[in-house]
């Protein structure tokens, strides 16, 4: 990803001088966000440097006071999490916001079912499961999430890196221009951790950008072709991870080295 | 937004840790669904888990299977099994509404209220105000559905919590009822020879010895109408995610506040079609009659296992819940046992019924 002509590229989505107030305190501080086509780019920040109410504003789940936010260079206003997923932006929540007691299919179109075709669908408005089971087992499929045998069984009776799946899956189904990825490794443990963050990269080779939020720097290191760096309500810079360390980016993030001097790699 | 970044001092990149790269050498695929072959307990769990409306179904054939061969064709002719059916219609019809609810983790304790204001306003807009008994009956209805978008407003607008909602609209529509009614019954007789449409659920179809009331067909055609609407539509399927987790059903894209206020009115247009019901079975209006509908509606999603804990459970568990009811009433009547009897019993089933649905959830662990 690499050279690859950011900076000539036009953002995916972008934002510009984003404000957020609650009360006296200011989550964002005139903060600036880009993502390019094709890219995972991580965003790492100490707790309360603003990450997640940036990340709330990009989803549609906040919105800012001031500033604006582009999608493909146009400017939106989200204001609900609907909304922008309507704009094309898929949100993976650390909740996974899922229905445990309801099958993978079921999950995957909460919201977006498909309706059989002519009268049973019109009138009867059944819907059409054949054609849900097919998609949902496709699309597992080409994300190498299967040896699926029941594509209905309940989502509670799946294991942490199993859900934390078939999320990313729907996700990536429905999700036309960006995914957010909050905190997918969280939960998990070392394996399925590793499962997870291949599945990123493999949506990133679909094309999809993919914005990676984490405290993990092992991971974030790993898959992220730039980072962005939250710190005090602003961006305080974005990096290659090839130019710096962890550590760097940890002082980075804490205040304890000043940020480089360009502030968007 | 130049490419190339200036390093201010970072030695080497940070590579992932090592237990990292172990972890990668193991089994690629992200998430193996694998039926791996556990006991007979496991396997019970596991089907019960995906059909729970199979417990109170065997539990209700054993009690039909045991009264049978304790009162012989006593109990176990046609006559008797379809007298089971019509004296479970209107808690049937009632306890349909009250599943819809639970399902979404709510609770309607005004379900038997609504029921009875409703079958007022059919007969005493009839008899008292003069209406064409048909407009009476939309009224009625309408009045029902009224009930049921107040207690959906208040728990999904006002965010109340059911139990609350619906305890203080019980006591709200019962004492309206009476204020209304001023404690007036209408007789059967003025009823059947004015208004007989009013006693419409109460029509017989004679089929050999067995009886079936249009009420007691109403009953099971509500069933599964609801069962299919549950299954096989969005609506249904965003009942289910309301009820299980309302905060993730959000997120993904349902309409929270339009379904709960969809199944409260539902719940309220439900149980006034069991005050016309109900109207049938007795023949009368009487502003005093199904006090206990509540209760008994509650009693029958719960033996039915439909998890009041919400999004587990099916409409067709709730009917089985109401016949096994039904079953034990009237095989212990046959029998000559106490009344207290049939109560005792029944309430060891509701906490077994709440039991074996603890044990269905853990499931996933």
């Amino acid at each position: 990803m690499d050279q690859k002509g950011i900076g000539v590229m036009e953002p995916v989505l972008q934002a510009r001088n984003l404000v957020k107030r609650y009360g006296r305190v200011v989550a964002m501080d005139h903060t600036d966000f880009e993502l390019y086509p094709g890219e995972i780019l991580g965003v790492i920040g100490d707790n309360g440097a603003g990450k997640s109410t940036l990340i709330k504003a990009l989803s549609g789940a906040v919105q800012p006071d001031s500033g604006e936010i582009l999608l493909d260079g146009k400017p939106v206003h989200f204001t609900s999490p609907i909304d922008a997923r309507e704009a094309g932006i898929e949100t993976v929540y650390q909740t996974l916001a899922m229905s445990p007691a309801l099958s993978i299919t079921d999950n995957m179109f909460m919201g977006r079912e498909i309706r059989k075709p002519g009268f049973r669908g019109k009138w009867l408005r059944q819907l059409d499961r054949r054609k849900m089971e097919e998609i949902a087992r496709d699309k597992l499929n080409e994300l190498g999430l299967l040896t699926i045998q029941n594509i209905n069984q309940a989502v509670e009776t799946l294991s942490g890196g199993q859900r934390q799946g078939v999320a990313v899956a729907r996700a990536a189904t429905f999700g036309s221009k960006v995914v957010i990825m909050d905190e997918p490794t969280a939960a998990l443990g070392v394996k399925e951790s590793r499962r997870v963050l291949e599945l990123i990269k493999d949506v990133r080779a679909r094309g999809l950008p993919i914005v990676l939020i984490s405290h993990n720097m092992p991971h974030v290191f790993e898959v992220a072709d730039r980072i962005h760096i939250h710190r005090l309500g602003q961006r305080a810079c974005v990096i290659r991870p090839a130019d710096f360390s962890m550590s760097d980016a940890v002082a980075i993030m804490t205040g304890a080295m000043d940020p480089p001097e360009s502030r968007a790699a | 937004m130049n490419s190339d970044t200036k390093t201010t001092g970072g030695p080497t990149p940070g590579g992932p840790a090592d237990f990292e790269t172990a972890a990668a050498s193991g089994p690629r695929a992200v998430a193996a669904f694998d039926d791996h072959h556990h006991g007979f307990g496991y396997r019970i769990q596991h089907s019960l888990h995906q059909t729970p409306s199979l417990v109170p179904l065997v539990v209700l054939v054993l009690s039909i299977a045991v009264f049978g061969l304790l009162l012989g064709s006593k109990f176990f002719s046609p006559f008797a099994l379809t007298l089971i059916l019509q004296q479970v219609q209107i808690v049937g019809i009632v306890a349909a509404a009250q599943s819809v609810v639970i399902l979404t983790a709510g609770i309607d304790l005004s379900v038997g209220a609504i029921m009875v204001l409703s079958s007022v306003v059919m007969g005493q807009f009839t008899f008292r105000y003069g209406l064409p008994v048909e407009i009476s009956i939309v009224c009625g209805l309408l009045c029902g559905t009224l009930c049921g978008y107040i207690n959906g407003f208040l728990v999904a607008v006002v965010k109340l919590p059911p139990f609350i909602v619906t305890l203080g609209m019980w006591q709200i529509v019962l004492a309206a009822n009476f204020l209304y009614s001023a404690n007036e019954t209408i007789r059967s007789q003025d009823i059947s020879s004015t208004a007989p449409l009013l006693q419409f659920f109460g029509n017989k179809v004679n089929v050999g010895g067995a009886v079936f009331t249009y009420g007691v067909i109403f009953m099971v055609l509500l069933v599964l109408v609801l069962a299919y609407a549950l299954r096989q539509t969005a609506w249904g399927r965003h009942v289910y995610a309301v009820g299980d987790d309302p905060e993730a059903a959000k997120l993904s894209g349902v309409q929270v506040k339009k379904t709960l206020i969809s199944v409260y009115m539902l719940s309220g247009l439900i149980c006034a079609f069991a005050g016309w019901a109900m109207i049938g079975r007795i023949g009368s209006v009487s502003p005093t009659s199904g006090q206990l509908a509540n209760i008994e509606s509650i009693t029958a999603v719960v033996i039915g296992g439909i998890s009041l804990f919400g999004g587990r459970g099916s409409v067709l568990g709730t009917l089985f819940g109401a016949l096994i009811v039904g079953v034990f009433t009237l095989g212990l009547r046959l029998l000559g046992a106490d009344a207290q009897w049939t109560y005792l019993l029944i309430g060891l089933l509701i906490i077994a019924a709440v039991a074996v649905d603890q044990w269905i959830r853990k499931v996933s662990v």
